[in-house]
């Protein structure tokens, strides 16, 4: 049943956004990521984002067992998941319930009405039915009897039970959305076939039903409020489509591939940086050792034992493993030994909010640790660069023999999008500074003149043996020393040490504006959302307003201040109450740093974003 | 790690340039000279030797050793070690610490490691008190004893680091007092022919702030006495006479004199450090009179890196995966021209 009260116009758009949502046993992860993945083989830009209850299994039913995936799939360049959706497609009412807010008015709900039963209703803490009540009607409401016409389609198929028969109404649904916006069932066919290999009854209940609800939506003749998304216009290659935590792991096997050194990885579970560790125990193929440990300092401790034997040692966590790790960071940092602390950032403090995204480790990142402690912090910005960015910190590390910390966040880590993919011949070199060699003068802190980087001699190196530890250090021996002036030279040396990083990273550069009347600034996850907010106003006429997005925080790009200069205004937008905007007030005087904060566990909004731009430009 | 060349060591090529310093009269000396001492023995590389240490009196150990080393933080050695040996298995490996670092602080460490069982050697200085804090009370310190932090008595009741050790699935535990530098010597050596994780306690006197901790025990006049010093294969007999005995009375062990009530030495347990189940050596680190040292177990275990080597050359046999880029380039890719 189609509610007619609203007048279907269908337009041509670049882009849409839909949102599949249901119960977490419903599958809404695997059809959502069937969309994206048909939808980036056909060609379009996708960026997607998957929204589930941080419960395991909530009750059936209820509004906080709601399970979501959202994908924006485009004919043009598409930098975020998108705010508000073209189609929701809701398997039940506690979906229905919780994501009716995002679609845009007079778009359409596709709804399976054989959950909405008075039980459902009742969990889902409606008090009439909302399909009957009227309280749609500036939505365009598709009601399809998903269960009964999947179980009808099924009829037939042997080996299958009644929980089975239902759990595959979700490719009822993807059937629909398939027919809806001209996309071939083929990659999902084969997904079957490949899954399924040993279970024929399944790849065929499973194509029945998804054949079901294409045929069923051509019958209807189903056409979407917006359609016509062509393939994107992207540059040639070869791309798969990666979430961010993933790209982040794969970065580091390609960091540790090109430099020649084996893997560590020494870890303690925490979401949202757990798929990292998922990802990695896979690879024991190239020799990745990646170590679960008893607790977040054993996972760094283990890490830094195995930088000073010669691995490229890398740690992962969230905020709260960041605070526990913060004392060892510390010593490796004295030690001046090579180590990668990956923080996935989520919503703080304490435990704080686990699933959501936000960006309130940057100072924790800078300051957290006890003395003088200065390292290098680079942030990833797209869920795809995650990769580029890992390599980054694998190489800075490496080269500069300091801690890095490479923050993500849990938007651009969960979230996926198209990776053109990078072969390792592609990736710049990385020296390692491992002495081979014994010779008489040799000190373990002799460092080199531009970078100021010390040596790394690992043990099983003869003739090259010495001691290093948390104590202050003599600036050649390494040994203990508390003589006034080393410590203090020393302090200076480890701090400039991290300034010269700047020679090493690239400048920083704007979008859309070079000079103008208001420099957007962010960092780090927001990208995506900055870029197509400043895309769209820059697109409405305002040629006025550019964006910098940083990736290098410390030390900031070299040319930080003369970019500055060339605004009249300048806003911060952060997902944190301004500490980006600290950073940058301590570094650069003479500027006012407006700001732009949100800290609602989620990302920006497009509108909102373009609502203040404008404010300020009139 | 056993030394392919002809090069002898001794003890000097083990000792650094550094100036030692604990107080004197520390048995701290002791168990730094039975190491240089040990070293030679074992056949093993300088270059191949490496020392990680937390914090207190004991962790400055690794600074006075010829060899590599690493002084860490508070607590956290055993990781920092791990890491160390899972990134290169070749080498030996050796924590050093004390009752403090490896069992407050550290008491998270401690009891995976041994639960691992990662082929490393754990040295724990036991002095039940914290002497580089100047005198509080540890993990180890009696119920009752008088320290800084507890001036009227402390009122934490101890762990005793063996059953601590064996509950969390120690292999080899060896228990030994700080005054005996050919036996601490002979037990180092035998922890670094073990191949698993390997725990000696050292009863070690703390002159400054716990002086005489242990002289009831390890005197010399007293030792034989106090002391079962057991051997495996051997019976457990002691005493200046050698004419006590350990029995087990139902679920207890009981000292026995031989010669009387028909007590003879065919009566006597044998001690059996290799057996896999660990009740009789729980039994006999709980044991307050006589006190047993020597290595009460020692039983061979498959390893953790064992484990992970055998798993890692499986899965690189059955890969097909063998460059980043056999990776990157699978599965589900698309091209856009």
């Amino acid at each position: 049943m189609i509610s007619d009260k609203v007048k279907l116009q269908p337009e041509v758009v670049e882009a849409v956004v839909i949102r599949f949502v249901g119960d977490s046993g419903d599958g809404m992860q695997l059809t959502g990521t069937q969309f994206s993945d048909t939808s980036a083989m056909f060609g379009n830009d996708i960026a997607t984002f998957p929204n589930y209850p941080s419960e395991i299994r909530a009750p059936q039913g209820s509004l906080y067992g709601v399970s979501g995936f959202q994908v924006h799939i485009g004919s043009v360049e598409v930098s975020t998941p998108g705010d508000n959706l073209d189609l929701l497609v809701a398997m039940n009412p506690a979906g229905l319930k919780t994501n009716l807010h995002a679609l845009k008015p007079g778009h359409t709900i596709i709804v399976d009405s054989d959950s909405f039963s008075k039980k459902n209703l009742e969990k889902a803490q409606y008090e009439t039915n909302p399909l009957e009540d009227g309280s749609l009607e500036n939505y365009r409401v598709i009601q399809v009897d998903m269960t009964s016409l999947t179980k009808e389609a099924l009829k037939g198929v042997e080996g299958l039970d009644n929980k089975s028969i239902t759990r595959s109404k979700n490719m009822f649904a993807l059937g629909m959305v398939y027919w809806m916006y001209g996309r071939s069932r083929d990659y999902t066919i084969d997904f079957f076939n490949k899954k399924f290999k040993s279970k024929p009854h399944l790849i065929e209940a499973n194509t029945r039903v998804l054949n079901a609800g294409y045929f069923f939506a051509e019958t209807l003749e189903l056409i979407p409020n917006a359609y016509t998304i062509s393939p994107a216009k992207m540059r040639p290659g070869t791309y798969r489509i990666i979430m961010g935590n993933t790209a982040t792991a794969w970065g580091f096997l390609a960091a540790a591939e090109k430099s020649g050194l084996e893997l560590f990885l020494g870890s303690y579970p925490i979401t949202p940086a757990t798929d990292i560790l998922h990802e990695l125990v896979k690879h024991k193929h190239f020799g990745v050792k990646a170590f679960q440990a008893e607790d977040e300092i054993a996972g760094i401790a283990s890490a830094i034992g195995a930088s000073f034997a010669g691995d490229l040692a890398i740690t992962t966590t969230s905020g709260p493993g960041l605070a526990l790790k913060g004392e060892a960071l510390g010593l490796a940092m004295i030690m001046e030994l090579p180590l990668v602390v990956v923080n996935v950032q989520r919503g703080g403090p304490s435990t704080g909010l686990p699933t959501k995204t936000e960006q309130s480790d940057l100072l924790q990142a800078m300051y957290g640790r006890n003395g003088e402690s200065p390292v290098i912090v680079i942030a990833a910005s797209t869920p795809a660069n995650c990769f580029q960015y890992a390599y980054e910190a694998a190489k800075l590390t490496l080269e500069h023999m300091t801690p890095v910390i490479l923050l993500t966040d849990g938007y651009i880590a969960n979230g996926s999008a198209p990776w053109k993919i990078t072969s390792l011949n592609d990736l710049p070199e990385i020296k390692n500074r491992i002495s081979k060699n014994a010779s008489e003068n040799w000190h373990p802190y002799d460092r080199d003149e531009a970078t100021l980087a010390r040596n790394w001699a690992i043990p099983g190196t003869a003739g090259l043996e010495h001691r290093i530890g948390g104590l202050e250090k003599d600036r050649i021996t390494g040994n203990v020393s508390q003589a006034p002036e080393n410590h203090e030279i020393m302090t200076k040396v480890r701090s400039e040490k991290i300034k010269r990083v700047q020679n090493y990273i690239p400048e920083i550069k704007t979008e859309f504006a070079e000079e103008g009347d208001l420099l957007v600034i962010g960092w780090g996850g927001t990208y995506g959302s900055l870029h197509s907010a400043v895309k769209q106003i820059n697109e409405e006429g305002y040629k006025n307003i550019g964006l910098a997005h940083f990736n290098y925080i410390n030390p900031l790009p070299k040319n930080t201040e003369e970019l500055l200069k060339k605004f009249k205004k300048i806003i911060v937008c952060e997902l944190n109450n301004g500490q980006f905007a600290k950073i940058l007030k301590i570094n650069f005087n003479g500027f006012e740093f407006l700001q732009f904060n949100k800290i609602q566990g989620l990302p920006f909004g497009n509108n909102e974003l373009i609502e203040e731009f404008k404010k300020l430009v009139k | 790690m056993e030394a392919t060349t002809e090069q002898q060591y001794t003890f000097k090529d083990f000792t650094s340039d550094q100036e030692v310093r604990w107080c004197p009269g520390c048995d701290d000396y002791v168990i730094l000279r039975s190491m240089q001492k040990a070293l030679p023995e074992m056949g093993v590389k300088r270059e191949d030797v490496v020392f990680i240490s937390g914090i207190g009196c004991s962790s400055r150990f690794p600074y006075y050793m010829n060899t590599y080393g690493m002084h860490t933080i508070h607590g956290r050695a055993p990781g920092i070690a791990s890491g160390v040996k899972l990134a290169n298995p070749n080498l030996s490996v050796w924590v050093m610490t004390g009752d403090g670092d490896a069992m407050a602080i550290g008491g998270n460490h401690f009891i995976h490691v041994l639960r691992r069982n990662i082929d490393l050697n754990i040295v724990l200085f036991n002095n039940e008190i914290y002497g580089l804090t100047k005198g509080q009370f540890s993990p180890t310190s009696l119920v009752g004893q008088k320290t800084k932090s507890s001036p009227y008595g402390n009122t934490q009741p101890p762990f005793i680091p063996g059953e601590l050790a064996l509950g969390a699935g120690a292999r080899f535990f060896g228990r030994i007092g700080g005054n005996v530098p050919k036996e601490i010597t002979q037990m180092m050596i035998d922890a670094h022919k073990f191949k698993g994780t390997s725990l000696i306690e050292v009863l070690q006197n703390c002159v400054i702030f716990n002086d005489g901790c242990f002289s009831n025990i390890t005197d010399k006049d007293v030792k034989e006495d106090k002391q079962i010093f057991l051997e495996h294969g051997k019976p457990m007999i002691f005493g200046k006479n050698r004419d006590k005995g350990l029995v087990l009375n139902k679920l207890k062990l009981e000292v026995v004199t031989i010669g009387e009530n028909g007590i003879t030495q065919e009566d006597l347990l044998v001690h059996d450090a290799k057996e896999k189940d660990p009740t009789l050596h729980q039994m006999l680190v709980r044991l307050d009179y006589p006190v047993a040292t020597g290595i009460i177990r020692s039983f061979e275990d498959v390893t953790f890196e064992e484990r992970e080597e055998a798993l890692t050359k499986q899965v690189k046999e059955n890969s097909k995966f063998k460059k980043t880029d056999d990776l990157f380039f699978s599965g589900e890719t698309y091209t856009v021209k």
